[in-house]
């Protein structure tokens, strides 16, 4: 794990008026490890996630990815140069079927709309992209059902799907067990879980139990800080961040 | 799957496309002298149908709400009035690429002004543009003012000497109409079905998360925009020359509200639902006219009526007719599709 880092932020800065929700950051993503955002409500995860993919630029600071600044680059841009992200809302397009979500999704990365006019072939092989990542995902049984009419699981999982189609190099993934029961939970962590070998992800996640799972690292953010960074282990193993989990009681009440 | 219906619906309109296509065969029988003058209103119908249709790829394929759309239509009106010559017919091989093409950089410059806008700066915006054409034209000495232009002969259809189509006769203007309707429906058809097209639905079902997968989706507006801006100039072309006149009128926000009337009676986002609609409205606006001079009241009533009643229009009772609601789904759906996905087949190419 000696690499050159495929995203890095320096001093990453957001503020919202008087409130700093991210407060000099400095934060780097490794090829190949999945990167886990832990933290409280209101630690600035989500704010993180958005000045990662660029949906709001920094009050300070910068994000690089693979080494250049994204700085003044629309989100449409950063998504073409290979950071895909999903939200913490789910974010599909109702009226289309699963597959045709996906498509949309493959359809942009593999040279877009007026080119695939052109070209039977790449309208091949754009459905056949499509059709991967439903299998990656599992729902191929549902390619033909209209996203609104899919359970809020399957939902969720076909935002993963879309955001695999545009082959990333990085991804972005808000809370992607949101809302979801115990078994949709385990079902997509082991999702994630089989796209640790080919995927860079960074993770932000309220459930412990799939972040120790599948984290190799985790950074730990209270009030907009970091407080925390490391391998999974010594996270596990932090007497601060266990502090800042098992709340301020506890903090006193070992003092 | 989006915008492919039962087959009810495409029945439903040959029936009724055959019904009003031989109009010419039964009409005088049943109407006598006022036959003549159907056939005048059967071909507007036709016209503010291709109009209508033109507003539905904005409003209900993308989703963009427009107050303006009638620019194009009088646009298109007037071109053909001004450019053509004052005692000879103009020749409809370049004058309808030439009212084509002046729409299309029309609707290219107001697009570009305009579709960063959403919602309803988006309809203040479009209304503000139809609004200062209306008012450049109605002002303008060589537009004629609010007298508007007449124009003297019909633009002709001839290969060489010989004469294709006599667009002087009714009936066969009538049937240029039609046809030209029934072009722009496959075309629109054609387009909703493609792969823009589903980049369309997807502006309009989320638009930042279109951006989000890597789309610039103000260009694919764009584009729709000037779409719409041409089929919508053609029909402005049709009506002047039924007409024989260009009037500001025509481009005013009164014919732009008419039109989006048409729509939201039809039913939008189904580019047939708008024929229906502007048929329906025209037929309701005839009886009310004849009623009363206060017609306006029982129009308003019938739409606030088929907005409540019909929320998806004259197009979503032929869609999911009451009695056929309560069916089970896997009835209208296609067969089997999913069976013919073979994903382990594919071959692998991530890394």
């Amino acid at each position: 794990m000696r690499q050159e880092p495929i995203l890095a932020t320096h001093g990453l800065t957001r503020r919202f008026g008087g409130l700093v929700a991210v407060n000099g950051v400095d934060f780097d993503v490794r090829p190949g490890e999945i990167h886990a955002i832990l933290g409280p409500n209101g630690a600035g995860k989500s704010t993180l996630i958005n000045l990662l993919s660029g949906e709001i630029p920094p009050s300070e600071g910068e994000v690089l990815f693979h080494g250049k600044p994204i700085q003044g680059k629309s989100v449409r841009q950063i998504a073409r140069m290979g950071i895909g992200r999903s939200h913490q809302k789910t974010n599909i397009f109702p009226r289309l079927d699963c597959l045709q979500n996906c498509e949309l999704a493959a359809r942009i990365h593999l040279g877009g709309v007026f080119g695939s006019w052109r070209s039977r072939q790449r309208a091949r092989q754009v459905s056949e992209r499509a059709l991967e990542v439903l299998e990656t995902c599992h729902l191929v049984h549902r390619a033909h059902t209209p996203a609104a009419d899919m359970s809020y699981g399957e939902q969720r999982q076909l935002q993963i799907a879309m955001v695999l189609a545009t082959a990333p190099t990085l991804m972005l993934l808000d809370e992607p067990m949101a809302g979801m029961g115990r078994e949709e939970t385990v079902q997509v962590t082991e999702l994630l879980e089989s796209l640790t070998d080919r995927y860079t992800l960074v993770l932000i996640e309220h459930d412990m139990d799939s972040v120790f799972r599948l984290a190799d690292r985790i950074t730990v953010m209270v009030d907009g800080c970091v407080l925390e960074s490391g391998p999974t282990e010594q996270i596990r193993a932090s007497e601060k961040v266990r502090d800042v989990y098992l709340g301020r009681h506890h903090e006193e009440a070992t003092a | 799957m989006l915008h492919r219906y039962p087959k009810r619906v495409a029945v439903i309109m040959l029936v009724l496309l055959a019904i009003v296509a031989i109009f010419p065969l039964w009409g005088p029988a049943l109407f006598g002298d006022q036959s003549d003058f159907i056939l005048e209103k059967l071909t507007l119908m036709v016209i503010l149908a291709l109009f209508a249709m033109s507003l539905d790829l904005l409003v209900g394929i993308v989703g963009l709400v427009s107050l303006g759309h009638a620019l194009f239509f009088g646009l298109g009106a007037y071109t053909l009035a001004l450019a053509s010559p004052d005692f000879d017919a103009a020749s409809l091989w370049w004058m309808l690429p030439l009212v084509m093409l002046v729409a299309a950089v029309a609707a290219l410059v107001v697009g570009l002004l305009v579709i960063r806008t959403k919602g309803i700066f988006f309809i203040m915006t479009t209304l503000a543009f139809g609004q200062m054409l209306f008012y450049l034209i109605s002002t303008a000495p060589f537009a004629g003012g609010t007298d508007g232009v007449f124009i003297m002969f019909r633009p002709t259809l001839t290969a060489g000497e010989t004469m294709l189509l006599d667009l002087d006769n009714p009936q066969t203007f009538f049937y240029f109409c039609l046809g030209m309707l029934v072009a722009g429906f496959l075309f629109l058809r054609w387009l909703t079905r493609s792969y823009f097209g589903q980049v369309l639905d997807g502006i309009h079902d989320n638009e930042r998360r279109m951006q989000a997968l890597g789309y610039a989706t103000g260009g694919y507006k764009l584009v729709a925009f000037v779409i719409a801006g041409v089929l919508a100039a053609i029909a402005g072309m049709l009506a002047a020359m039924q007409y024989g006149f260009a009037n500001p009128a025509q481009l005013g926000w009164h014919t732009s509200g008419e039109v989006l009337m048409m729509l939201i009676l039809g039913g939008m986002g189904t580019i047939f639902g708008p024929i229906l609609g502007a048929f329906a409205y025209e037929i309701l606006l005839y009886v009310y006219e004849h009623l009363t001079v206060h017609w306006p009241i029982l129009m308003g009533l019938t739409i606030i009526a088929a907005v409540l009643v019909l929320p998806r229009g004259i197009a979503g009772l032929i869609i999911a007719p009451p009695w056929a609601r309560r069916k089970p789904k896997a009835v209208e759906e296609e067969e089997g599709v999913a069976a013919h996905l073979h994903p382990a087949t594919i071959p692998h190419k991530e890394g």
